[in-house]
């Protein structure tokens, strides 16, 4: 049930990605072309996006568990430190530089045109590669658990 | 400002939403792209269904709007392939790092006000902002 539920939200949310048109990259890099001719679409969804989710999650708050699982896993930290800084501002010349993010990239997947495929190929790479960095990275204090699922932001 | 288009924007933006409300209160996940796809290339197999559930239910989205008459997604890109390349290196390793997206940091971390994926957000909202100014504006181009 929990895989079938998933599947239909990753549905619902291609569809809001592909209505929205923030799988077409020159929306995207309108948006963020605040110097060019400025399209605010971008910013529309993400407040309708927040909106309605944080409803969602509201609701989900004064509930003890999930309709399908034991537990909500909400992400449990708050501090801003140097990876997520670090990450963001590489994450954001990634984007800047082509207008694609993962979920766009993956709902355009479909097309299976060359970029699109290329560009899956290195993010991939690019998410393996941070692995093995961090492993190397954090080699040293190796009494760090495995990072539990709630840890993840996003 | 053209291609200017708010109610289409808010009607997806909705819908994306509602998916990751949904996804909360389904299973009690946060419906961050990165996390999902991450996670699902080096998790444990138990744990790996419902991301690669959800990854089919991005994929299969657009084939299913080909049966209301939607052309398959295939965006013009201006960038060469070598530039493609690396900025899907930049963005596989840049949301791992920073463990998120647009979507796990953007959407979720704003609706639950975490500082932390609204300061996430921030930054690289303003990287790609000025990204984009160097690329098309900077340098004399």
């Amino acid at each position: 049930m929990q895989i079938a539920a998933s599947f239909v939200c990753g549905l619902i949310f291609g569809a809001g990605l592909l209505i929205s048109g923030m799988t077409d990259p020159q929306k995207v890099l309108g948006f963020l072309d605040i110097f060019g001719a400025w399209d605010a679409t971008l910013a529309f969804v993400m407040a309708g996006a927040v909106a309605v989710a944080a409803a969602g999650f509201a609701i989900a708050r004064r509930r003890s568990a999930p309709a399908l699982s034991a537990r909500f896993l909400w992400p449990d930290r708050n501090d801003i430190d140097t990876p997520l800084v670090g990450g963001a501002v590489v994450f954001g010349i990634g984007w800047g530089l082509v207008g694609i993010c993962p979920g766009p990239a993956l709902v355009n997947l479909a097309g299976l045109s060359l970029p699109i495929v290329v560009f899956i190929a290195a993010m991939i790479l690019g998410m393996i590669g941070h692995a093995f960095w961090g492993r190397h990275a954090t080699a040293p204090h190796a009494v760090q658990s495995p990072a539990l699922p709630s840890r993840a932001d996003g | 400002m053209h291609n200017f288009t708010p109610l289409s924007g808010l009607l997806g933006g909705a819908l994306i939403g509602l998916a990751a409300a949904l996804l909360m209160l389904l299973t009690g996940r946060i419906a961050g792209v990165t996390g999902i796809v991450g996670d699902a290339l080096h998790g444990s197999s138990d744990d790996r269904g419902w991301r690669i559930a959800f990854v089919a239910g991005l994929i299969a989205a657009p084939l299913i709007a080909t049966l209301f008459g939607a052309p398959l997604p295939r965006p013009a890109m201006n960038a060469s392939l070598a530039v493609i390349a690396i900025a899907g290196l930049l963005v596989g390793f840049g949301t791992r790092m920073g463990n998120g997206c647009t979507s796990g940091h953007g959407v979720c971390g704003f609706a639950r006000l975490s500082a932390r994926s609204i300061a996430a957000t921030c930054i690289f909202m303003l990287t790609a902002i000025v990204t984009v100014a160097i690329v098309r504006h900077g340098l004399g181009g």
